[in-house]
């Protein structure tokens, strides 16, 4: 798995995508830190884009280097491997590539800017954090979807469903939810359907962490008075890390099963 | 050493492996020929775990290989697409393989052979199919291994590389090892089989010689042999002799 996990490492470092994928971030926080009184306030308008863009790049760039890696992949299958090492490997080596460039591209601009007080680090740690478990679960659910759609359009068609879903549609249809069943107690169907979204428990960690409550939505507000702003961010971070875990075992337990 | 035993496989609805048994000769050159569809790839991806069979099981060396990986070190494979991550040279593809094999492999003879020098510090994506199709003979036949399978080995291939491709397969067979090949191209199969494994609907239909299955079809050449065969234009009383032998 480490061979494996080195040379998509290797293979990535050498793809433009990482770096225009760095230089993005690098530029808009860049851009974000010069024209804002503060960092925190850079922070929450990071956020922002973290939460849309990185699900979005790490879906479709798994999607895509599947495809187009398939039949490498086949080679690799004959060679003495476990199937589930190469895979394993594989998708650490991309996920891991891809939070490395949004890391990197975050963490220079604070460092030119000399920005790093205790307070910010903290922030931009927790925003970086919830950028790699973004990049972590939609990679895994893009090789849920690569590997089960052999035809390249239905792939691409469901990833950006997923991804559309996720960051778009699930917010409209959690309010229409709310308003439906406004007579009852909707609290605890609303934590529970925020489980559901790992890009909602993302901006829950986020806004938990910087405590802007003006910012928190209902939801972060749910799970401030719930559990607490300590309880309510373990329990956050652990729906995630579940979030990270499960999909990565359906694609698994696929690809076990799977004629290549 | 490779013995296939009732072995079934469908694609959705798709019957590809009719309950097919063969014993694959050891130390020799056999070619798996059959019109389209009729199971060729299934068998040899089968072989190298990549399609799991619905039922049957397929001894390496007597020991089957459902679940496991290991019997993996002892084959060299060829597969039909040529593709490797493009923003790789081929020096590196070379490192790359051989590392992850953990054997050693001798790459500069086969360099030289396939006049392969002038690009082993390009990118994949720069070079031509051609060129890429040698690289791919490289990483198959740089290790030592005693099963080499090959999927359409000779495509893409100029001429002079062909016949390079052909004295290094009886190279190798002369050595001792086993080789399955799969290919179109007849000329190249009447050179280089030993042995031919015609299968029909997913069955093995024919195993034998050349001679046998010139005989069998009483055609002048083995194109004309294998074209009668598929459109099922053999004089019914040897087909019923050879089916009775070989089904």
């Amino acid at each position: 798995m480490i061979k494996i996990l080195k040379y998509t490492c290797f293979d990535m470092l050498r793809s433009w995508w990482s770096y225009a994928y760095f230089l993005f971030y690098f530029v808009t926080s860049a851009t974000l830190l010069n024209f804002s009184a503060d960092a925190s306030r850079a922070i929450t308008s990071l956020m922002n884009i973290i939460i849309t863009l990185c699900p979005l790049i790490s879906t479709l760039l798994v999607v895509m280097y599947y495809y187009s890696s398939r039949e490498f992949i086949e080679l690799l299958l004959a060679q003495p491997l476990k199937r589930s090492s190469l895979l394993k490997g594989q998708f650490i080596g991309l996920a891991g590539s891809l939070s490395l460039s949004f890391t990197f591209g975050l963490l220079i601009p604070f460092l030119i800017f000399g920005l790093l007080s205790s307070e910010n680090i903290i922030n931009l740690s927790t925003l970086i954090g919830i950028g790699v478990l973004l990049t972590f679960i939609f990679s895994a659910l893009g090789y849920l979807v690569a590997l089960h759609h052999e035809n390249k359009i239905k792939g691409f068609g469901t990833a950006i469903f997923i991804w559309l879903f996720m960051a778009v549609i699930y917010d409209g249809l959690f309010l229409f939810t709310l308003v439906l069943f406004n007579d009852y107690p909707t609290d605890k169907i609303a934590l529970g359907l925020s489980f559901l979204n790992p890009i909602d428990l993302a901006r829950i960690i986020m806004m938990l962490k910087l405590d802007i409550s003006a910012l928190m939505g209902y939801t972060g507000a749910l799970f401030n008075s719930f559990f607490g702003s300590n309880t309510g961010l373990i329990i956050s971070v652990a729906a995630s890390i579940i979030w990270v875990i499960f999909p990565t075992h359906l694609f698994l337990r696929k690809a076990a099963r799977k004629d290549f | 050493m490779i013995e296939f035993i009732n072995l079934n496989k469908s694609f959705s609805k798709n019957l590809v492996l009719d309950n097919l048994n063969l014993n694959v000769s050891e130390g020799k050159i056999s070619a798996v020929l059959g019109p389209n569809g009729s199971g060729k790839s299934t068998i040899i991806k089968c072989l190298l775990g990549l399609v799991l069979p619905d039922s049957g099981q397929i001894l390496f060396d007597r020991q089957p290989i459902r679940n496991t990986w290991q019997y993996r070190e002892k084959i060299d494979y060829l597969p039909q697409i040529a593709r490797f991550p493009e923003n790789l040279a081929i020096s590196e593809l070379i490192k790359m393989i051989t590392d992850i094999r953990q054997q050693q492999g001798d790459s500069e003879a086969l360099i030289e052979l396939f006049e392969l020098s002038p690009f082993m510090h390009k990118k994949i994506r720069h070079l031509s199919g051609g060129t890429r199709q040698k690289v791919n003979i490289l990483l198959t036949f740089m290790f030592n291994n005693p099963v080499i399978i090959l999927d359409e080995p000779s495509s893409g291939l100029d001429p002079v590389a062909i016949i390079r491709l052909k004295d290094l397969i009886h190279r190798e067979r002369d050595n001792g090892k086993t080789i399955l090949f799969t290919s179109h191209i007849m000329s190249l199969v009447e050179d280089l089989a030993d042995e031919i494994i015609f299968l029909l609907e997913g069955k093995v239909y024919f195993q034998g010689s050349k001679e046998e299955i010139l005989q069998f079809s009483d055609k002048p050449n083995l194109e004309n042999a294998i074209a009668s065969i598929i459109s099922g234009d053999i004089p019914d009383p040897l087909k019923k002799k050879h089916l009775a032998n070989y089904l």
